[in-house]
């Protein structure tokens, strides 16, 4: 079974989720074991195949035992080794928290959204772990597709906030999907590593930059990239809770991922920093990136809202770091992935809890949590610190590695704009922190009734919340391993 | 907006034409798409997996995991459209009258709220807004539904020697029994095939194919590789092949037909399962 | 002179979709119909689908379905110049599918951004929401 797990990492999941749709038709109550039995194996199989990785080194498995590039194979190397338990994780603690809510706002499709849920896990995980270019775009679609599902079921602009989404994630995909063509049209294949090996002759023809360029700018709008950025907050901020604490995290640090997967192992970095000139200016887009989200998440009375233009920031920092051209940079970026796919995850299950008790997540339905929800603002005070960059949260080391990397390549902006964003992010949570705390009673102008006692979120909801934050304090106590260990070995080494 | 929208299509269309300068001129059969991979699938199918129509070997086989998911798609799509749309009974409020017609003689008899009708087969339930449909087209399409489901039998079993398959039998499939909802109404044609009945064969239909993948993967093989299948089929690894790739064309087959129906049904109705359109 | 004009005929096929796909991307920027924009993107999906499919054309070759597949002559040898690249084909396949589930989600959507507002205009949807 063990060489088996590149194939039930994704499959698992994808008959699992059939096994739910049929379930939803029959006895609604087995969708939910089935789904966290598949993404329990799925984490099963991933963190197996890191262990694997660690052992061996890159594992090459060929569906259908057809050798690539005639065949579709998966690469397992030590970056997609290190991004798959982290979305597969992701996955299984939201499934867990989010059973109440779904089950609350859904009791009538509850065999659906568990089949979309499931779907767009086996999107994401997909999406990491292939190893052919047109493959990552039919599941870039799957994850889509369900997403734009999951979102559009909220309030009362959650549709047309996913439409315009549909919008741009279509003209993403479609881009994405022209410039795989170009580098069919010039090498004839549609293996990453093939197309890889055929490229170095054709590094100077147009083709092969307007490909690259139509890829990245496909990729940028799927991961909301600044002045690209216009679709996430409404659709992020609209969408029922379940769903966007599972898209909010994941779906940008996918996409950041394939940005990195197709830097370092499709185009190399020799193309990308050497032959092309486009470093500086997108840090410098990364900057604006960072500033603006920043700026805009100061503007928002709302908290969910504020988090999504959080969202739209940290893109900037991976991105940035990515384009930075140098080890610290890069290690930067991809250690990012991996803490802001667990941060943003705990902030937003946070502000699930509060929608689950409290029916809102304006500023104003804030007060008095502190006394309330003990739990749920403990955690989303760690989950804070990690966005701000305190240690010995693992937001701090990532932050750390790109400042190392900005100084190194002398992009002294964009480690100010790094250093303005923490400043910002220690404004917009502390203000959180104060309305919370400072303001015990709601209801002080002649209510009657003053719920003065705990009223924390069921314990099936506070429990997974509570093992994120502390995930998030070990993966910071770990992070020399972990850059040790395996984003050492994940980044080539013609790149000093 | 129109002049933004102008200048990026403006700035793109120059990208692309600025590609374009580089690219193989039309049908050049030098180019690299046309000599580098595409000779191995033309002259090898036949011996790796008795195949003749290469499409379908390519499709179904070689790259047998991307139509896998190619299937999910539409299912996600067929679930999405469901879970958007449909409006579940709970929050449906039945309309003060109902109206039920007695198909023998076509009268229409009108129901007030608490009472019914006893269960029988002679009344079937209509909308408001029923209109009788046609007698030409009605007939017309009576008799031309068998033979476009013949012929999407003919497309799924035939796509390994003529251009066909799964997707194009499955939509004609489909296409079918949305000419039935199209010309009767919505009623009849979900009378014929439930809800339930179509969202199970979505579901069914995927199963077929990516079971068969973890059949494989059971018979100690790689995920989809259908030799595998040798041992079960009685068969030479090569023809487990081609049969391997004639089952996952059924499945494509179910899943296309009952998605295209559920999809049709949810978005003509808006989720409401009345008069379609 | 004459070289640019061969060159820009040898290539008509890129000329036409990158038309198509410039038309499509207009309309979804700049329509103000949520459903003219779902045409639009559906323009822009249908242009690559051509440029995948002309990439696979080859002079004088003919569908990939080989002529003597079973019978007497079935291990006639096969020649690869005979028979266009059906690696193209295969692919777009697969984005048909896609765009046909996209088309679908998205008429989905439209379908309850109107029960919302009664419009499909987005700046009347807008003006709507501004209100409340």
């Amino acid at each position: 079974m063990n060489e088996q797990y590149p194939a039930l990492l994704v499959v698992v999941p994808l008959l699992s989720a059939l096994v739910v749709s049929i379930a939803g038709w029959v006895n609604k109550r087995l969708c939910f074991p089935v789904a966290v039995a598949a993404l329990g194996m799925a984490a099963w199989s991933a963190v197996g195949l890191l262990l694997r990785v660690l052992d061996e080194g890159v594992i090459v498995y060929k569906l259908g035992g057809w050798s690539p590039p005639m065949g579709i194979a998966y690469y397992i190397d030590y970056l997609n080794g290190l991004v798959l338990p982290v979305v597969s994780i992701v996955a299984l603690l939201n499934l867990i928290a989010n059973k109440k809510g779904i089950e609350q706002q859904f009791p009538d499709k509850i065999g659906p959204f568990y089949t979309l849920y499931l779907l767009m896990v086996t999107g994401l995980l997909g999406i990491v772990v292939t190893g052919d270019a047109f493959n990552l775009y039919v599941l870039l679609e799957i994850a889509a597709l369900t997403g734009y599902g999951l979102l559009a079921m909220g309030e009362e602009r959650a549709p047309l906030a996913t439409l315009n989404y549909l919008y741009m994630g279509t003209i993403g995909a479609c881009f994405y999907l022209l410039g795989v063509g170009y580098l069919y049209i010039v090498t004839g294949s549609l293996n990453m590593v093939d197309i890889a090996r055929l490229l170095p002759p054709l590094y100077q023809s147009n083709t092969v930059l307007a490909a690259f360029i139509i890829c990245m700018v496909g990729v940028w709008l799927k991961m909301a990239f600044f002045p690209l950025h216009a679709w996430l907050p409404n659709a992020y901020t609209y969408a029922n809770s379940a769903a966007s604490s599972l898209i909010a995290p994941l779906v940008t640090k996918v996409m950041v991922y394939v940005m990195i997967r197709l830097m370092l192992t499709i185009f190399t970095t020799e193309f990308v920093f050497t032959t092309l000139a486009l470093s500086d200016a997108v840090v410098w887009l990364a900057v604006i990136a960072i500033v603006m989200g920043a700026v805009l998440a100061l503007a928002e009375r709302n908290l969910k809202k504020m988090l999504t233009y959080i969202v739209v920031a940290e893109v900037g920092y991976m991105v940035g770091g990515a384009w930075l051209g140098n080890r610290d940079g890069m290690t930067g970026a991809i250690l990012h992935i991996v803490n802001d796919a667990l941060m943003t995850l705990c902030v937003f299950m946070v502000v699930g809890n509060i929608v689950y008790k409290v029916k809102g997540y304006a500023f104003e339905d804030l007060k008095g949590l502190f006394r309330k929800m003990p739990f749920t603002m403990g955690a989303l005070v760690v989950g804070a610190m990690s966005i701000i960059g305190v240690p010995p949260t693992c937001g701090f080391f990532s932050k750390w590695y790109l400042i190392v990397g900005a100084i190194s390549s002398g992009h002294y902006c964009f480690m100010a704009a790094l250093i303005f964003s923490s400043l910002v992010s220690v404004v917009l949570f502390f203000r959180v922190f104060e309305i919370c705390f400072y303001e015990p009673f709601s209801n002080h102008h002649g209510h009657d009734n003053h719920p003065g006692g705990m009223d924390e979120a069921p314990v099936s909801m506070v429990v997974p919340l509570l093992v994120v934050a502390v995930i998030l304090i070990l993966v910071g106590l770990y992070t020399g391993d972990i850059v040790n260990h395996v984003i050492q070995f994940a980044i080539p080494e013609a790149m000093v | 907006m129109k002049i933004i929208g102008l200048i990026i299509v403006v700035v793109t269309g120059a990208l692309l034409i600025y590609a374009a300068a580089d690219f193989p001129a039309w049908s050049d059969p030098a180019s690299p798409a046309s000599t580098y991979l595409s000779p191995h699938f033309i002259e090898k199918t036949m011996e790796e997996t008795s195949v003749p129509n290469i499409v379908t070997a390519v499709l179904a086989d070689y790259r047998g995991f991307d139509t896998m998911f190619e299937t999910t798609v539409i299912f996600s799509a067929g679930v999405v459209c469901f879970f958007l749309l449909r409006i579940s009974r709970r929050e449906e409020e039945e309309p003060e009258t109902r109206y039920y017609r007695h198909v023998l003689t076509g009268v229409t008899i009108q129901l007030k709220e608490g009472y019914k009708i006893p269960p029988s087969d002679d009344f079937e339930r209509i909308d408001a807004a029923w209109t009788p449909p046609d007698l030409i087209i009605k007939t017309g399409c009576r008799i031309l539904i068998p033979f476009v489901q013949l012929f999407a039998l003919y497309v799924i079993a035939h796509g390994h020697h003529s251009p066909g398959g799964g997707f194009q039998g499955g939509v004609i499939l489909g296409a079918s029994i949305i000419l039935l909802a199209i010309s009767h109404d919505l009623r009849t044609a979900v009378r014929r095939m439930s809800e339930k009945l179509m969202a199970i064969l979505c579901a069914v239909g995927v199963f077929i194919y990516a079971g068969t993948g973890a059949l494989c993967l059971l018979l100690k093989l790689n995920f989809l590789d259908y030799s595998a299948l040798a041992e079960v089929l009685h068969v030479d690894p090569i023809t487990a092949r081609s049969h391997g790739i004639l089952i996952v064309e059924i499945g494509v087959g179910i899943a296309v037909m009952a998605t295209m129906i559920w999809i049709y049904n949810n978005v003509s109705s808006a989720g409401r399962y009345r008069q379609g359109l | 002179m004459t070289d640019l004009i061969s060159t820009v005929i040898a290539k008509y096929n890129y000329w036409i979709y990158i038309t198509l796909m410039m038309i499509g991307l207009y309309a979804m920027i700049a329509k103000n119909n949520l459903v003219k924009k779902i045409v639009g993107m559906n323009i822009f999906q249908t242009a690559i689908i051509l440029f995948y499919v002309s990439i696979g054309v080859k002079k004088g070759a003919t569908i990939p379905i080989l002529e003597h597949g079973h019978g007497p002559d079935a291990h006639h040898v096969v020649h690869a110049v005979d028979y266009i690249n059906p690696l193209p084909h295969v692919l777009m396949l697969t984005a048909i599918v896609v765009g046909v589930a996209t088309l679908g989600v998205a008429l989905a959507l439209a379908i309850r951004i109107y029960n919302n507002y009664n419009t499909l205009e987005e700046d009347e949807i807008l003006a709507q929401i501004r209100e409340k």
